[in-house]
């Protein structure tokens, strides 16, 4: 991973009266939520938040409603204001800034996208794409000019002069973020940007990100309370409940070893074949295998390896990128994670007790049916 | 006021679920009818004792006091620095706004001079106005209306009238929205300007008129700054809550952009808020005009003029000839600012025929036309002066005159007998119990009541407001103001239960019904009273029949809004469980509205109040008449200062132990009742 561009330390949110006096209070911030309530009549939305967001990374922050997902990613520019606590970017404190510089970080470092899209209802597209360029004083021209282009990177083209009551929800979302594009920011903050939009659009959607995501290569921390939306986006995904981080990983470390039964509950639905690699399902190699063995890489999905391995008639070598052989799986390794999906629960805690040390080690078939 | 308080809370009582609070109507209930036995028997036993009646020539020292202060003011004039420094250039400054003005359309104050337009000039530009800022069928509703007001012979008022109406209505918004913007960004300022925007909306428009006059002399200026003062309050509350009212995630998605605060009210609030703005100014407009109207009493020239002569003189032809022509004005007025606002639409633009430029050329051509005209005015005397041999004003008012005389003859059977029927029935003797029960059993009946529906705090006030009017002298006249007042209000009760409850179940009803309703709304208040001085010549019951029909518009759409904003799951659920349409209404509807029931009769008493008061220029007693006197003869000037302030004070206690009553049981803010009130 390279330097972190959002550092985040020790973040604190506390609504609430003398919501300030939590953080410092070993008592209060070691208390329960109901308990906090109850003693000093408030509610800690973010908790003692420790984070980092590399350059270039799609960071995940995910969490049921209430879970204080959203105000952990308006503390990251202070659309609310976090009680405690550090957020640096680019080494330099936000909490700290004062409002001419806070401006200028919202101006050129970060936009947000957001779950109702915000838009300008007096404003066409195109005057609401170059809403944040007219803030910070760009002439009309340059501004029209440019947003111009991120309208047709966004697939908006010939709907410049629209209004958004005129658009879908998908379209306006598309607006939405080309707002937050067109100011070419370092960082783009997503709040839940697509919970508000049909199954299939919020798809396309998901995709557009990505596609912007590749051609573009932002950084973006992105909040959802979907687990397959987090899944599908996330390079890393950080899970939260009562403002607290509950575990920070992968896709499939969160799926392959979740943390506690929370995590694993919430992602017991998971197609694990889709999320999980073949590393983790490798077992030692038998002694009966042949040397010649076909061999697959330990990063495929499980999913990607079904056809050869079905095909193969005798077990398949899995190897690391380097062509150090881990191990080899079979048809019955193969069938026991498809059957775990489906017969949720005690699967996932059978791979979870196996992989203290990373997930190298083999986990029985067996085992992980039981 | 007991009886109509006591039918509110029996009405709460099926709401009673838990055994407290049941506990805590059942003691209320029982404290009303304390109060309600112990005035029948004071009554009873005691009428007619210490009534504190004051005849209607005669003073008390207090009333002296401020006939005195009234020429001390008159002598300080010229030497004490408020005056020097502060008042007067205040009101020379205003002064020079409303001549200039009226200068332009009317005439010069000295009515020496032809005006800057002649009345084709002024159809012409007031015509291409109403084209800019709405659109072709105000223009041309504009033109029609305004060569109508030539026709009736009353052009140069109607030009006065409007001079007054444009000069209030532009320092009012030049005021108003400023402070609204303000309100509606900062927390603090609208906490200190709520309660005072409350406190100038209670006060009923009459009573503005004396102390203004005291301070500022009679005249144009004094009644711009009287309108001023009444219209602002709209203004200022629909812009504060324009602002207030854009989404939040709008604001934070704009803030996440790095806007500053004045890059964040230029972008985002102003334009978002525009439509409520219009809407603000249209109300204020219409508060403009009612109160220019009747600033008549305080010599502004005009149409209200006219009325209120031909009131002192009983002559209905020329006063129904003035009158419409106010109506008139009123629709003009309305119909032009609402179209305007209907243009700040947001996004009103693509729906527009003509583009951007096209309209652009079109409006610059009309504009020279326009221009031309006036040069016509200018030079030609028919376009000039509106020719006399056009005016049929006269002609209506015989009309009238002789329709109104037939009616009286003929339907004498109907109008007189409906008339004496009430009074005697009813009106009398509810009135003398109100003013032949000794003021002392009556006052702590009152408190009483308060007590009951408001605890102490509520008590103190209602003490404290009874203690002013006694010591004003002027507590006989005061009841027989709130005799009148309650007896109107329980009419328009009724009525916004009836057709506020048929309204908010059919909405074809509502659609029928609304758009007479907010016509009525925006009629100056001033204008009620001349048809019924028609039909019922000169007495109170004249007055309160014209504060009923003046109320029973707000009455019955705030009863209407509020039933059918009843969720509909709620009354799906009782008719599915087979009640009949009026157990619905009586057990679903009517509790679940009880709230609004309380708004309703909250704003129907204040209505009713500011109407009750103004009816004493057709013959209604009490406080109203005592301030007309005092405009009128200047030895009981300080008698009719007295009775403003004592309506000020039945106006609070009136207005606080409704709001009570809303609030109670479940202790809530009423913010509805704000937009509700600024209605006017």
């Amino acid at each position: 991973m390279n330097s972190p561009v959002i550092s985040v330390r020790n973040l604190w949110k506390v609504f609430g009266p003398g919501g300030e006096k939590v953080p410092g209070d070993p008592k209060l911030s070691q208390s329960s939520p109901a308990d906090l309530l109850g003693r000093a009549g408030c509610v800690a939305a973010v908790r003692n938040m420790n984070f980092d967001v590399a350059k270039g990374e799609v960071f995940v922050v995910m969490g049921l409603s209430g879970s204080g997902k959203s105000t952990l990613i308006r503390c990251l520019t202070r659309l609310i204001e976090p009680t405690a606590g550090q957020v640096l970017v680019d080494g330099r404190d936000v909490l700290q800034a004062a409002p001419a510089e806070l401006r200028e970080l919202r101006r050129r470092k970060m936009s947000m996208v957001f779950q109702h899209f915000g838009l300008l209802p007096h404003r066409t597209v195109l005057d609401n794409v170059s809403y944040g360029l007219q803030i910070r004083g760009t002439a009309k021209k340059e501004r029209h000019a440019a947003s111009r282009e991120i309208i047709e990177l966004v697939g908006l083209k010939g709907y410049e002069q629209h209004y958004p009551d005129q658009l879908s929800g998908g379209m306006q979302q598309r607006v939405g973020l080309g707002r937050a594009l067109a100011g070419d920011p370092d960082t783009i903050l997503f709040d839940e940007p697509f919970s508000a939009l049909d199954p299939l659009i919020r798809r396309d959607m998901q995709a557009e990100v990505i596609r912007l995501h590749k051609e573009m290569g932002k950084t973006m921390v992105f909040v959802t309370h979907d687990l397959s939306e987090a899944l599908k986006l996330g390079d890393r995904i950080l899970i939260m409940r009562d403002g607290e981080m509950v575990q920070m990983g992968s896709g499939d470390e969160l799926v392959g070893s979740p943390a506690d039964s929370y995590i694993a509950d919430f992602v017991s639905e998971v197609p694990r074949a889709d999320v999980l690699t073949l590393k983790w399902i490798t077992r030692p190699v038998d002694a009966a295998t042949p040397a010649d063995a076909p061999v697959l890489a330990a990063g495929t999905l499980i999913r990607d390896a079904i056809p050869l391995v079905t095909d193969s008639s005798c077990p398949v070598l899995v190897a690391e990128p380097g062509g150090a052989v881990l191990g080899q799986i079979d048809r019955d390794s193969i069938l026991s994670v498809i059957h775990g999906g489906v017969s949720h629960g005690a699967g996932s805690h059978g791979i979870a007790a196996q992989l203290p040390d990373g997930g190298s080690h083999a986990s029985p078939s067996e085992e992980a049916v039981a | 006021m007991a009886t109509l308080l006591r039918e509110r809370t029996a009405a709460a009582v099926p709401l009673a679920a838990d055994p407290a609070l049941w506990r805590r109507i059942n003691r209320r209930t029982w404290l009303l009818l304390a109060a309600g036995a112990l005035w029948l028997l004071g009554f009873a036993f005691l009428h007619g004792t210490a009534t504190l009646s004051l005849p209607a020539a005669e003073l008390t020292d207090l009333h002296r006091i401020l006939n005195h202060f009234n020429a001390w003011i008159a002598d300080n004039r010229d030497g004490n620095p408020v005056f020097v420094y502060l008042l007067t250039p205040l009101r020379s400054a205003v002064g020079w706004v409303a001549g200039f003005f009226m200068a332009i359309f009317a005439a010069s104050p000295s009515g020496q001079l032809i005006p800057v337009m002649g009345w084709l000039g002024t159809v012409a530009v007031l015509t291409w106005i109403a084209f800019a800022v709405g659109n072709v069928r105000v223009a041309l509703l504009t033109a029609a209306v305004f060569t109508f007001f030539g026709f009736q012979g009353l052009f140069v008022d109607a030009a006065y009238t409007f001079a007054l109406v444009v000069t209030a209505v532009l320092l009012t918004l030049v005021a108003g929205i400023p402070l609204g913007v303000l309100a509606g960004i900062s927390n603090r300022v609208q906490k200190v300007l709520t309660p005072v925007l409350d406190f100038m909306q209670t006060m009923p428009t009459f009573v503005y008129l004396a102390p203004l006059a005291l301070i500022f002399l009679i005249g144009p200026a004094s009644a711009v700054i009287a309108t001023v003062i009444y219209a602002a309050p709209p203004v200022i509350r629909l812009t504060a809550h324009g602002i207030r009212s854009i989404p939040e995630n709008t604001r934070e998605a704009s803030d996440s952009l790095g806007t500053t605060g004045w890059q964040r009210l230029r972008t985002l609030q102003l334009p978002m808020a525009r439509r409520t703005i219009v809407m603000g100014i249209n109300q204020s407009t219409m508060a403009a005009l009612s109160m220019v109207t009747i600033a008549a009493l305080i010599a502004a020239p005009g149409l209200g003029q006219v009325v209120v002569v031909a009131l002192q003189s009983l002559d209905v032809g020329t006063a129904v000839n003035s009158g419409l022509a106010i109506v008139l004005m009123a629709i003009v007025l309305d119909r032009v600012t609402t179209a305007a606002s209907q243009r700040a639409e947001p996004g009103a633009a693509k729906s527009r025929r003509l583009s951007g430029r096209t309209r652009l050329i079109v409006l610059g051509a009309t504009l020279v036309l326009a221009l031309g005209v006036v040069q016509l005015s200018r030079t030609i005397l028919w376009a000039a002066v509106f020719p006399q041999n056009l005016n049929i004003g006269p002609a209506i008012g015989d009309g009238v005159n002789a329709a109104s005389g037939w009616l009286q003859a003929n339907l004498y059977f109907l109008t007189h007998s409906f008339r004496e029927a009430v009074t005697v029935g009813i009106l009398n003797p509810f009135q003398s119990l109100l003013t032949d029960t000794p003021f002392y059993l009556l006052s702590a009946v009152i408190i009483l009541v308060a007590y009951a529906i408001g605890h102490w705090k509520l008590a103190a006030v209602t003490a404290l407001s009874l203690a002013v009017i006694i010591s004003l002298g002027l507590w006989n006249d005061a009841m027989v103001t709130l005799a009148s007042t309650l007896l109107a209000t329980i009419m328009v009760m009724l009525l916004g239960i009836v057709f506020g409850v048929a309204m908010g179940r059919s909405s074809r009803l509502d659609q029928a019904m609304r758009p007479m309703l907010d016509a009525g709304q925006t009629m100056p208040a001033f204008v009620y009273l001349v048809p019924f001085l028609g039909l019922f010549g000169a007495t109170r019951f004249t007055a309160i029949v014209a504060a009923i029909i003046y109320a029973a518009p707000v009455a019955i759409k705030i009863i209407a809004d509020g039933v059918a904003g009843i969720s509909p799951t709620v009354v799906e659920a009782a008719v599915s469980s087979g009640s009949t349409p009026w157990q619905v209404i009586s057990k679903v509807q009517l509790p679940m509205a009880r709230k609004t029931l309380a708004l309703a009769a909250n704003q129907g008493l204040m209505y009713v109040l500011a109407m009750v008061v103004i009816g004493a220029l057709v013959g209604a007693g009490g406080l109203g008449y005592d301030v007309v006197a005092g405009f009128v003869q200047s030895s009981v000037f300080g008698k009719g200062l007295a009775a403003g302030l004592a309506i000020v004070f039945l106006g609070i206690l009136l207005d606080r132990i409704t709001q009570a009553a809303a609030a109670t049981p479940v202790r809530r803010q009423v913010p509805v009742r704000k937009q509700v009130a600024s209605k006017i």
